[in-house]
């Protein structure tokens, strides 16, 4: 009897409407980054009265805004903050995810302990509260805005993943490994790691997402970008005052934005779908829906920084 | 039971020490010098050292901190610095529009995620069902600011329905238009927790409809719904209350950037004007008190849990 080989995690993901849909979005954020580094239709920050709210043209595609500034051109170079902002974020909350939820996991108890209860009142901590109170004592700006977003999703995760930890380190195949004389570490980076990365990079992604609409939200406050660096976040306050007279004008920042998060979102989704090689490719509707609740619990967690899943999962049956 | 009571108490005065501590550090610790901070680049050293004194700032740090956390317990603030006000007062006085405009919209989400969510998981295949699953995932990715000024833009200057911004100066003693201006920011907030709300009871009632018990009362005759109002429900509204303190929460800082967005005199607006005047000592307590008010909730909805879930007192028998 034949089989076809089952398609690889990235092939799932390509394949899926979902991933190729956020993959490609992505895709767009990154080259008009990058490309905006070198190309540009306008000035971003060139101003001039005599080019106020002009309506869109060959010339400027989504016309002016209230200082004759290019929309075109600021909303393309505002996507470098949050190119900027998404990896800053990923890292320091990857590493910090991870690291908490190894320590707090699979570290000795007077460790573990106390770690477990930093995290449960950091959680507690929204991180846009986290973010004025950095920004009240340190001035703003997008380190403030990186280190708040890592530092909160960062415990998010962390959470999640020491959660998996604890779980894979009581399977059979990881007290075999210890028993057959693998050191704690081989044992961490053989199976362990490996083990807990789907759910690692789901959460990620989540936070990614995130990272943007806490960016957002901060840059609109002020505490985010200063004036003169072009972002989505500042676009949607600087359009505020005249949004009764000229309303299109606040639509690009705000599409853009969402766009972008629900690229993330979904690509969390797809990702989960991909990478579990326990469901292999095939889920019913309800274990695909059951499923994104799940994490959708974090996400929630995420956005009011307090502990994801309730205590126990919806429909818990003991 | 009470030995739950005993250590969630427990854990929850812990919170609240190392809360404070890390926001006290934060704001009176790592800046380096506060008084500077405060008077800003202007102010003469004279000026900096009255400050300094004024605010018992060259006490030693232990003292400080403590002085702040037991002054916190008892509703003793201090005044601020740039107002002269006691912060105390100012807080309660904020708290009167942000805590109905929290409550507000964590009543509009439970409106639009509880029904719909449920309805969603009951008909899963319907067409639209599957609509309302999308606009969810969509709504939970738009930005708050955006969601607001596109409802300015549509109930205000378009219909004219609602105020565009603003709050009554004689404050609640109108309740009709402090309840108008409050709609758009709560019903702005509200959908969009609403719609990570929505996902969370659809996959709780997808979840209870797949449940053994739930094959179990249709075996003996019940139909799907009744099986599902009779057996499911109860458990998919012991997880949204599981679920409250968290949407308290995430309502309570979404207040932050809503109240920005349509002017209202509340504690977000404050927080941040605050941060702008670097009254820094007004941020501590704020920050405390918003804090402090999520930890609380959080651990009476643990208790709530407690008390609502026959199975976790069945399990407390056993013990």
């Amino acid at each position: 009897m034949t089989r076809s080989a089952p398609p690889t995690a990235r092939g799932r993901l390509i394949r899926s409407p979902r991933g190729l849909f956020s993959l490609v979005v992505l895709a767009l954020l990154l080259s008009a980054a990058l490309i905006s580094l070198v190309w540009l239709p306008d000035d971003p920050n060139f101003s001039s009265a005599y080019r106020a709210w002009l309506p869109p043209s060959p010339e400027h595609w989504l016309g002016t805004d209230g200082s004759g500034r290019d929309l075109a051109s600021r909303l393309i170079a505002g996507s470098r903050v949050t190119v900027l902002v998404v990896l800053g974020a990923a890292v320091v909350s990857g590493a910090i995810g991870l690291v908490l939820a190894v320590l707090a996991g699979l570290g000795p108890r007077w460790v573990r302990e106390p770690l477990v209860i930093l995290i449960d009142v950091l959680i507690a901590f929204p991180t846009l509260l986290l973010a004025i109170m950095l920004a009240a004592a340190y001035g703003s700006g997008i380190p403030v805005v990186v280190a708040a977003v890592g530092i909160g999703f960062g415990v998010a995760i962390g959470r999640v993943v020491r959660a998996e930890l604890r779980q894979l380190a009581r399977e059979d195949y990881v007290l075999a490994a210890r028993a057959a004389g693998l050191s704690r570490w081989a044992v961490l980076r053989t199976h362990l790691l490996p083990g807990v990365a789907p759910v690692f990079t789901v959460q990620l992604s989540l936070s990614m997402g995130l990272a943007i609409l806490a960016e957002a939200g901060l840059s609109y406050l002020g505490f985010g970008a200063p004036p003169s660096v072009p972002s989505w976040g500042r676009m949607l306050a600087e359009t505020q005052a005249f949004i009764s007279v000229h309303p299109a004008v606040v639509l690009w920042p705000g599409l853009a934005i969402t766009l972008t998060v629900l690229a993330f979102t979904l690509l969390g989704d797809a990702l989960r779908e991909a990478l579990d090689p326990r469901l292999g490719g095939e889920r019913s509707a309800a274990g695909a829906d059951a499923g994104s609740g799940a994490t959708l619990g974090t996400a929630t967690g995420l956005i009011a920084g307090l502990p994801g899943a309730p205590p126990d999962g919806p429909g818990v049956d003991r | 039971m009470s030995r739950f009571l005993l250590v969630r108490a427990l854990t929850l005065a812990l919170g609240l020490v190392v809360a404070s501590a890390i926001i006290f550090a934060a704001l009176r610790l790592l800046p380096g010098d506060v008084a500077q901070i405060i008077g800003g680049t202007q102010a003469s050293p004279q000026q900096i050292e009255a400050l300094r004194q004024q605010l018992g700032l060259d006490r030693p740090l232990l003292a400080q901190y403590l002085d702040w956390l037991f002054g916190a317990a008892t509703g003793r603030l201090g005044d601020s610095v740039v107002t002269g006000t006691p912060i105390a007062t100012e807080i309660a006085q904020k708290a009167q529009v942000t805590v109905p405009l929290t409550v507000y919209s964590l009543v509009i989400a439970l409106l639009v995620a509880v029904p719909l969510g449920v309805l969603g998981a009951y008909r899963r295949h319907a067409p639209t069902s599957r609509l309302m699953s999308v606009l969810g995932v969509v709504a939970a990715a738009v930005p708050v600011v955006w969601a607001g000024l596109i409802g300015i833009v549509v109930f205000s200057t378009w219909l004219g329905w609602l105020p565009a911004q603003g709050f009554p100066r004689s404050g609640w003693e109108s309740p009709l238009s402090a309840i108008r201006s409050l709609t758009l920011p709560a019903l702005t907030i509200g959908l969009i927790e609403g719609a990570i709300l929505f996902r969370f009871v659809k996959s709780a009632t997808l979840g209870a409809l797949g449940a053994e018990h739930l094959r179990t009362a249709m075996a003996q005759g019940r139909t799907r719904l009744q099986a599902l109002i009779g057996h499911g429900l109860p458990g998919v509204g012991l997880s949204i209350v599981s679920m409250l303190g968290l949407q308290a929460a995430a309502l309570l800082v979404g207040a932050v950037v809503v109240e920005q967005l349509f002017a209202l005199p509340g504690l977000g607006r404050m927080l941040v004007s605050d941060v702008g005047n670097r009254d820094l000592i007004k941020v501590q307590s704020t920050l405390f008190v918003l804090t402090g008010v999520i930890l609380i909730l959080g651990a009476l909805v643990d208790v709530l849990h407690r008390l609502m879930d026959p199975r976790l007192r069945v399990e407390e028998d056993q013990e």
